[in-house]
This record gives structure tokens, sequence and C-alpha cells, in this order.
């Protein structure tokens, strides 16, 4: 069972309020505070990305967002609804003029999670994201 | 449908003095991206301070879009209190080079904060924009290569 669970409208004035959650467990988890840019950026990626998925292809459904810290990692794991938008044919930023290429979120993803996982099912697609726990915080630590 | 849930593993210790107050309190906050302009030496400086991200880009591409519109073609970001940038506000610093382009302007930003210059430096975009330490010098430097 993940340690925190966000779920939330696919809106993106939400996609802020999971950055800001994810970010806070992170910190009570013992993630390092050196990564927490990181950590932040790719959160709101992923959120970005499945909130422009459902937007397309169901609006009514809730983005799910669980973190949790296990085995000395930090994992996120943001789970869209739907096609993954930078996998949806002649997909890209809606509203930007489509000037970032499909993937693109991807791709930003890879460069800052050191471990990223993308799993495609035919409830939604998943992309789970771990960092090290290295903060004396760490999972089971008293307050 | 709520707008959003959370649910906790430890719901008691949410508020708790340690790293949950951080984010209690960033819940808090209420700016996310404030945006003014003004002419400095017949090139226009945009400052930007804040949060750019999916929510708050669109509001940066309707700025950019006006000052193209209306005939500015030499910008300036002025990045330096951003807090947060990601992939879409890419997109649109993007969308606004190639629009001043399209006028043979420029678009300059400055920045000099290593979190908002790793995302540049992850999708190379360093290599695209001008990226400056202060307003003068990307002026100065626009100047000269004028």
């Amino acid at each position: 069972m993940a340690t925190v669970e966000v779920t939330f409208t696919p809106l993106p004035a939400h996609v802020r309020t999971a950055r800001l959650v994810a970010t806070a467990v992170a910190r009570r988890s013992g993630v390092s505070e050196s990564l927490m840019d990181e950590v932040r950026l790719a959160v709101g990626e992923a959120c970005s990305r499945a909130v422009e998925t459902h937007a397309v292809q169901c609006p009514d459904e809730p983005v799910r967002v669980a973190l949790s810290d296990q085995a000395g990692r930090f994992e996120i794991e943001v789970i869209n609804a739907g096609k993954a938008a930078g996998m949806v044919s002649g997909g890209g930023r809606a509203g930007d003029g489509t000037l970032m290429p499909p993937g693109f979120s991807l791709a930003v993803i890879a460069g800052l999670a050191e471990d990223v996982q993308i799993s495609e099912t035919e409830a939604g697609t998943s992309v789970k994201m771990s960092w090290p726990l290295s903060g004396s915080l760490a999972a089971g630590s008293p307050a | 449908m709520r707008d959003g849930s959370i649910t906790s593993g430890a719901p008691d210790e949410m508020c708790s003095a340690d790293g949950w107050d951080n984010g209690c309190m960033a819940l808090e906050e209420s700016v996310d991206l404030k945006l003014d302009h003004h002419n400095k030496d017949g090139i226009e400086i945009v400052d930007v301070e804040g949060e750019i991200d999916v929510y708050t880009a669109p509001r940066l591409r309707e700025l950019l879009i006006d000052l193209v519109n209306n005939g500015h073609y030499q910008l300036v970001v002025n990045m330096e209190k951003v807090e947060f940038l990601d992939s879409t506000g890419l997109g649109v610093l993007v969308g606004g080079l190639k629009r001043v382009r399209a006028h043979d302007g420029s678009l300059d930003l400055v920045c000099t904060q290593e979190r908002i210059l790793k995302i540049f430096r992850i999708t190379g975009l360093t290599k695209v924009f001008g990226i400056h330490d202060t307003v003068d010098e990307a002026i100065s430097t626009r100047k000269s290569e004028k």
C-alpha cells in the first residue's frame, strides 16, 4: 500500500497541488534535499502529461498519484487512464502550439529520475519513478 | 466527483513539526505567476516571478503573443524570480522564440538559478536560447550582435 495516495480531477490547476504533496512526502520520507527539485519537476511532468491525456480521452476520470517509501527508495507512481499522451497519434502539448514533440515530457522525466518505468495496461498508463532515501527521516523513524 | 483527495498512512501526522510542515505551508501559498514588462534601450524586458507550469504557462504565452503582435520583436525574459519551470513552460518560451524569429527578432533569457538551468541543459535548449546572468548583459549582447 502506498504511504500517501492522491487523486485529483484532471485539471492543470491541481498539478501544482500534486507537486507540493509529492515534495512534502519525499522530504518526510528522507529524500535528500539536493534531489528535491528533481522530484518536484519529475512528478509535475508526469502529472501534466496525465492531465493532458485525461482531458482528451476521459475528463471525468481522476488522475492517481501514489507515493511510497520502501526498500530504501522513494517511489512515485502516476497513473492515468487512457492511452499515454506521448503515445497518442499526433499528440503533443495541448495549447502551446504543440511545439514540443510527443514524448518530450517523458524524456525530461528520464533525465531527472534515477529509475523510470513506464507500463501500459488496459486500465491506463503508469509512470513509476524512484529516488534513493538518504535522510534521517526515513520510514519508521519517529516524527 | 470531488476535485481531489489525499489519503495517508499517518493522517494524524500530516502537519506535524517536520517535513510535512513545509508541504502544509506550501499548499497555502497563493502566488503562482506574476508577469510584468517594460522597455529598456529598445528591448522589451519581461519579468517573470513564480511558477511556470501547465496551469500558468498559458498566461506567459498570451503575454509573449501580445508583445509580438504589438511589434516588440526584441525580447528578454527575466527568469531570476522563477521558482519552477516545466516542459510546458519550455514550450511557451520556444513558441515565443519562434514568433520573434519570424520577424528577425530575438528572445534571450536571464537566469542564474541552477534548478532552472538544469531543465534547459537536460533538454539541450541551452544551445537554442541565449542565457545571460543579468538583464544588462542580455541587452548589451543583443546590441553588439545587431
